[in-house]
């Protein structure tokens, strides 16, 4: 599904390298987990991938079911099938999030050439996915996370991946700012679009939210790279000793 | 003292010549406009190097001629379309009874200007040239003594109670050579509301002033949307004095057009009253628009704000001259002011200039002006969706545009505004 080999990026506008060599496979119906300590590249990682401006790779690739992305625009890479959950959602006001919906989920249709939702069938569906993640129909129509509490902007974040159907997803710290219920609930929403034709990056700080999506595989990210792979249980080695343990091991 | 540089007057015969106002209107009313005239002769007609006219070059507001401009072809959405109003129709500038309703309403009384102007006896004389004349201080506003020295279109338009049925005023051009000079007066009486609602491009040229006086316990709600007819000129000032807890909003929007001056001369002359001023545009090539707002604090524990959004693409220029004058003994003022350019590209130009001038020592002033590009952070996480860059680009001009949006009261009437602005860019597509 996603392959990235050998990626090292720094910042466009100054001298700072971040990734130094990131090698990942993530195989389709499989959630992976990143964990690392702040400042080891995990956001920008999930940058990069999504298309964020501001970095340059300098060496490495990244493919997406063999296509290469990198040299792909943001919105291309949404058509091809990636999806990046925010850690900071962004706050669009003067416009409906049923709009913004309808409009990300019809522009990916077209571009992959398949016959647009009415506004009818858009709603049938949003409707459906909202139910189960407790979005009402005011929440469908206010602006774009404006006015939304931590725990609805990471709700409708899981809303919208819902409705692109994205193959790849990239949760970054999704669990930030999410009380125990919260988590609860955009874990569900997350479990329920596992899929055999799907696969998961959830990037955490902590082991907690990996309670709720159970990972397949834990990658311990550091200094740019992923220095260590394990089961689930690498996880819990973090949330007991820390990651100095580690590190130290791998030094 | 500051001392006065001697300055040629610029000539005013040709602008007072122009638009002759008949005679003996009625006493009061003959008296007000001759007093216009000589303010007028006395400053001369506004020119490039008057301080209050460095963004925007008021030549083609006194030309003898406007400039020709083409009426805009009828509109795909009617603007106000969907809210049920009392029509008052102008054409070139004209009132037009045949294409309005009467001249009556539920709390509601509404005369033609004229017929105001020749009653002996009547309110507007109260009002008529003298929140005008009180606007000249401290920055004179020669095209509104032009106003008042020649207009003869126009309405008095007086709530008596809350007005429910909104009162608007319909502009249709239909000459592309129209040069039309239209006062309002309004006065909402204690107690009473209004919303007033206007559209439209007046005319190939036009000078539009309304006074406006707000009761105590009053409201007034106005929401205009500017023709879009590009190559009109337009001269606006809106002058309102403000009784004790009354309540004056008002929003405008305007979608292209060459020269825009917009001024508006708010003071508060009664306690823990409320005004709100707000206004976005939008436009490209050679596009003009320039807001000019006075707000003065002269009462206690008043509330105002400016909120002014300029979109600018392809050689447009946004200008903002905005001020907050509180006075001594105005306490508890909260006045804010923020004025912000979007620049679309590197073409355009923002002028903005803020001023505060404060003589009471327990108030809260806040302002700000900003110029920038689209939010990086919002376009990339729209485009991250899957959000085609155009439409992602049109949602974050509306999103910037939102905060002078919002502040319209009513939300039916937002809504319609945002979607005015979506049907423009849409229409204004690059490339």
């Amino acid at each position: 599904m996603l392959e990235i080999k050998n990626l090292h990026v720094k910042l466009e506008e100054e001298d700072k390298v971040i990734l130094k060599g990131v090698d990942l496979t993530v195989e389709a119906g499989k959630v992976h987990a990143i964990m690392g300590p702040n400042g080891s590249g995990k956001s920008t990682l999930s940058y990069v991938l999504a298309g964020r401006d501001g970095y340059e790779v300098t060496d490495g690739s990244a493919s997406l079911l063999g296509a290469d992305i990198l040299d792909m625009e943001p919105e291309e890479r949404a058509v091809e099938g990636l999806f990046l959950a925010f850690q900071y959602p962004v706050e669009i006001p003067g416009v409906g999030n049923m709009t913004f919906l309808r409009t990300a989920v019809n522009a990916q249709r077209k571009a992959r050439g398949e016959a647009e939702l009415t506004a009818g069938e858009f709603l049938k569906v949003v409707r459906e996915k909202a139910k189960s993640l407790k979005i009402d129909a005011e929440m469908l129509k206010r602006p774009v996370n404006v006015g939304f509490s931590g725990g609805e902007k990471k709700r409708n974040e899981i809303l919208q991946m819902a409705m692109l159907e994205p193959k790849m997803c990239i949760l970054d710290e999704t669990d930030s700012g999410l009380d125990v219920d919260a988590m609860k609930l955009v874990s569900d929403g997350v479990n329920a679009l596992r899929d055999e034709g799907r696969a998961f990056l959830v990037i955490t700080h902590y082991q907690r939210l990996l309670d709720h999506i159970k990972p397949d595989v834990v990658h311990i990210m550091a200094d740019g790279r992923i220095v260590k792979s394990g089961g689930p249980e690498l996880a819990m080695e973090v949330e007991q000793n820390g990651y100095a343990d580690i590190l130290a091991e791998v030094a | 003292m500051v001392s006065v540089k001697a300055k040629k007057l610029a000539p005013t015969d040709g602008m007072l010549s122009r638009h002759p106002a008949a005679p003996a209107a009625s006493g009061w009313a003959d008296a007000a406009r001759a007093s216009a005239r000589d303010r007028l002769v006395a400053v001369g007609a506004p020119q490039r190097r008057d301080e209050y006219w460095s963004f925007t070059n008021p030549a083609r507001l006194v030309s003898d001629q406007p400039l020709a401009a083409k009426p805009l072809a009828a509109q795909d959405t009617p603007v106000f379309g969907d809210t049920d109003a009392l029509v008052l129709t102008f054409v070139d500038g004209v009132f037009d009874p045949a294409q309005s309703d009467d001249l009556a309403g539920e709390g509601l009384e509404i005369q033609t200007l004229s017929d105001a102007l020749g009653t002996d006896i009547h309110w507007a004389k109260d009002l008529f040239g003298v929140l005008e004349e009180k606007g000249q201080t401290p920055v004179p506003r020669e095209l509104a003594m032009l106003n008042t020295a020649t207009a003869t279109q126009g309405f008095v338009v007086r709530a008596t109670k809350p007005v429910t049925r909104p009162v608007r005023f319909d502009y249709i051009q239909t000459s592309d050579t129209s040069d039309a000079v239209i006062r309002s007066l309004v006065k909402v009486d204690a107690g009473a509301a209004l919303t007033l609602l206007e559209s439209g491009t007046v005319a190939a040229r036009c000078n539009t002033v309304m006074e406006i006086d707000i009761a105590d316990g009053g409201e007034l709600h106005h929401v205009r949307v500017q023709g879009r007819a590009h190559d009109r000129q337009v001269f606006t000032a809106m002058f309102a004095r403000l009784g004790r807890e009354s309540v004056y909003k008002s929003f405008t929007l305007a979608m292209n057009g060459v020269l825009s001056r917009n001024e508006q001369v708010v003071e508060f002359t009664g306690d823990d009253a409320t005004a709100h001023v707000a206004g976005t545009c939008v436009g490209q090539g050679d596009f003009h628009h320039d807001d000019t707002v006075f707000v003065t604090h002269d009462a206690v524990n008043c509330e105002s704000r400016q909120v002014f959004k300029k979109a600018l693409k392809s050689g447009a220029t946004g200008v903002f001259q905005g001020k907050i004058l509180v006075k001594k003994g105005a306490q508890k003022t909260d006045g804010y002011q923020i004025s912000q350019g979007l620049l679309l590209d590197d073409e355009v130009n923002f002028l903005a200039k803020p001023e505060l001038e404060i003589y009471a020592d327990d108030v809260i002033c806040s302002h700000g002006s900003t110029s920038g590009g689209l939010n990086a952070t919002g376009l990339f996480y729209l485009l991250s969706r899957g959000v085609p860059r155009e439409a992602a680009t049109n949602m974050l001009v509306i999103a910037f545009m939102d905060e002078a949006v919002q502040e319209i009261a009513d939300e039916k009437l937002a809504d319609e505004m945002r979607t005015h602005i979506a049907g423009w860019l849409d229409r204004h597509r690059a490339g």
